[in-house]
């Protein structure tokens, strides 16, 4: 009993020291952050007229942000000591969603399939929602398109978008001038860009880490300065406009047809309405998202997949296995970069117009920040990754000045909190015994 | 060890090896044979270019100078023309490494289905076979399996298949790059120090492993060791390099016995001092 309440005392004792020494802490963060914050938004110039500029001070919003910065350190740290077990962390909410997603990934799977397909049936649907909807599942696939790349070969790209790009362009200008449809052109848009993820490939085949992903940054910006330049073939900063809508098997979406061919509501008997369009191009970009997981995941557990793999943990065991590196490596940015095109091909199609202006630089990093913060490898964190970045600014339309703010801030928090990703969990490609754990 | 009465062909020969890095030469006109069903050891105090010889043989390093010379089915392939992933798939060359190189987030299973990978690749037909589980890829799969099973079986991590590869001991990921070396398929198995880092226990279960392979697969074994228990214990031949030269090339006992070893271990002024059959074994416990 003594021992006891003696332990009792010893451990408040402990208790506000580390208090103390937190608060410390805290305070010091937050005098970082006012020194920070003086200049960065303490003080604003504004016109006065005439020319002449004059200083508005905002103190406030100083005071704000070292209040923020104090309290967000205090909670930091009540985190760490909870956690410190490691970097894996302890029991959070995504800790445990991710475990829970383990157990039931065939249903939450199936779940999130059925919504998938249900959603522009449902009451609340809108065109506005499925629009946003295609919106996520192109990123969705462009993000399981550099999953391949980033997430099982371990090659950081950081110019991805140059592939979508290449598909884009590759339809539109076959359209143009060949009269190609979505259909046939689809094709030709994933072989294009495979090609060029290949012609990447080679010259970075012994680069790894931040100098690959230098290399592939310029070539990103490579593709849009020739797209935007050269102007007889790809019309330069004016795009390419009137790219064909996708047919339903043949039938057009149209108010009228022309001469000899039978629309979609006039062949199916219905109302013409322009939703029909958007609803179908919304099951089109589902359909080619889903067969590219199909596709990625059936790849993973074959030999090819596992090389992936094993080129991302050792390249010089994987040569010492007579793995060629080389063949590995080109089949990576190849089939990545296929699937980039096919996703480019959609895109040009769903748009009617394209321009270089879509191919910056700053989607690339949103892909790529889609594969890192869903968890490298893992199809279902990108999915998740992909309606949390791609939806969540349209819905903080509202503060739109804030929403690069809001963006860099969840970032830090994820990065903070779950280091791996949100969803970091590797499903081993085969088990000997099935059901039993990867892990001891 | 009785080596001498079943002597396998002629599996490797190393012919004027040198190889230099800038000034430095770490191999300096090295010839030796590696015969298969034979365990040859190359020993020697650190830095005298053990782990250059192998790198040599992998394809890592192309040698300055020399021939390296593989027989495999009777064709004669000259690895330093040869890839280092060639050398592994055609001349049939597996090794380990000193610092263990295992696929750590990859579980046991698949890093020894990742061995097979050439097999398993032409079996799927560049993956379009494998793409549609077509039969003929499905039983490469099995089978693959199946051999990865009886090498887990024989390093005893069976039961551990589907754990993650770096969670295991340290003792039994050097038993599974082992495991993983010899799915390949190897007609020479080149081992970098595998008793490094084992205990006494652990290093005697290698010992009798090594034998077991020299007796069942019919292959040679190439084998870097500094633990002396392990290549006197089970070596048929043993090579002894100093500052990349080559000072004995024998059996143990000839080895355990030659001046010169006893010199480079030693050093000149302690010869005769001590006894030499102890004296190899001596310079593991200094």
């Amino acid at each position: 009993m003594a021992a006891a309440s003696g332990l009792a005392v010893e451990n408040s004792a402990r208790a506000t020291l580390d208090w103390t020494a937190r608060l410390k802490d805290a305070v010091l963060a937050a005098l970082v952050a006012t020194l920070l914050a003086l200049p960065l938004v303490g003080v604003q110039t504004y016109d006065i007229g005439g020319g002449a500029l004059g200083i508005r001070t905002h103190f406030d919003w100083v005071a704000i942000a070292a209040a923020v910065v104090f309290a967000g350190r205090l909670a930091l740290h009540r985190r760490q000591r909870l956690h410190r077990g490691g970097e894996s962390g302890g029991e959070t909410v995504f800790t445990r969603l991710a475990a829970w997603g383990n157990r039931r990934a065939l249903p939450i799977t199936l779940t999130g399939i059925a919504f998938a397909v249900a959603l522009p049936f449902l009451p609340f649907s809108s065109r506005y929602l499925i629009d946003l909807g295609t919106t996520v599942l192109i990123y969705v696939m462009l993000g399981w398109g550099l999953n391949v790349v980033v997430g099982l070969a371990g090659l950081l790209d950081l110019g991805y978008v140059a592939f979508y790009a290449v598909g884009a362009y590759t339809f539109a200008l076959l359209a143009r001038d060949l009269g190609l449809t979505f259909w046939q052109g689809l094709p030709f848009s994933g072989l294009v860009a495979a090609s060029f993820g290949v012609i990447l490939g080679f010259p970075v085949l012994r680069l790894r880490g931040d100098y690959l992903a230098i290399v592939t940054l310029g070539f990103g910006e490579i593709i849009r300065i020739v797209l935007l330049n050269w102007s007889p073939v790809t019309g330069g900063p004016n795009g390419i406009s009137d790219i064909p809508r996708p047919s339903f098997f043949g039938l057009p979406f149209a108010r009228a047809a022309p001469e000899g061919v039978r629309t979609f509501h006039q062949f199916f008997g219905v109302e013409f309405s322009p939703a029909q369009r958007v609803t179908y191009i919304y099951f089109v970009i589902l359909t080619l998202a889903l067969v590219t997981n199909l596709f990625t995941l059936r790849l993973r557990r074959l030999p090819i997949g596992r090389a992936w793999e094993a080129l991302r943990e050792d390249e010089v065991a994987c040569r010492a296995l007579g793995i060629n590196p080389t063949n590995v490596k080109l089949s990576a940015f190849g089939i990545g970069a296929m699937l980039g095109g096919f996703a480019g091909c959609f895109f040009a199609t769903r748009q009617g117009f394209i321009s270089p202006e879509s191919f910056t630089f700053i989607e690339s990093a949103t892909i790529l920040a889609i594969v890192v913060l869903g968890g490298m490898g893992s199809q279902m964190g990108v999915v998740l990754a992909a309606i949390l970045l791609v939806s969540l600014p349209e819905f903080g339309r509202a503060f739109a000045e804030f929403r690069m703010l809001i963006f860099g801030a969840a970032m830090v928090a994820i990065m903070v909190w779950r280091p791996r990703g949100l969803l970091a969990h590797r499903e081993p490609s085969l088990r000997l015994r099935a059901g039993r754990s990867a892990t001891p | 060890m009785t080596g001498a009465t079943e002597l396998g062909g002629l599996l490797l020969a190393v012919e004027h090896l040198t190889m230099r890095f800038g000034g430095l030469t770490a191999v300096h006109d090295l010839s030796f044979n590696a015969y298969s069903r034979e365990i040859t050891a190359i020993i020697g105090p650190n830095g005298a270019g053990k782990t250059t010889v192998f790198n040599c043989l992998t394809g890592f390093y192309k040698p300055s100078a020399g021939r390296l010379m593989m027989h495999v089915d009777g064709e004669a392939l000259l690895l330093e023309r040869m890839d280092g992933f060639r050398i592994a798939r055609q001349a049939g060359i597996a090794r380990t490494f000193q610092n263990i190189r295992l696929f750590a987030g990859m579980t046991v299973l698949e890093n020894l289905i990742v061995a097979q990978h050439n097999l398993l690749m032409s079996a799927s037909l560049f993956s379009i076979a494998g793409l549609f589980g077509l039969p003929r890829y499905r039983s490469a799969e099995r089978a693959a399996v199946e051999r990865a099973c009886h090498w887990l079986d024989k390093v005893g991590l069976i039961e551990r298949a589907d754990w993650t590869a770096g969670t295991l001991p340290y003792g039994a990921q050097r038993r599974l790059e082992i495991a993983r070396a010899l799915c390949t398929g190897p007609a020479l198995l080149c081992l970098d120090e595998p008793a490094a880092g084992l205990n006494p226990r652990e290093s005697a279960e290698l010992n009798e492993l090594l034998l077991t392979i020299r007796g069942e697969e019919k292959i040679g074994i190439l084998l870097i060791e500094h633990d002396m228990s392990v290549v006197m214990g089970i070596s048929d031949r043993i090579i002894v390099l100093d500052y990349g030269r080559k000072i004995a090339d024998g059996t143990p006992a000839e080895v355990r016995a030659d001046p010169n070893v006893i010199k480079a271990y030693l050093g000149e002024e302690e010869l005769g001092k001590v006894p030499e059959t102890t004296a190899a074994d001596l310079h593991i416990r200094r």
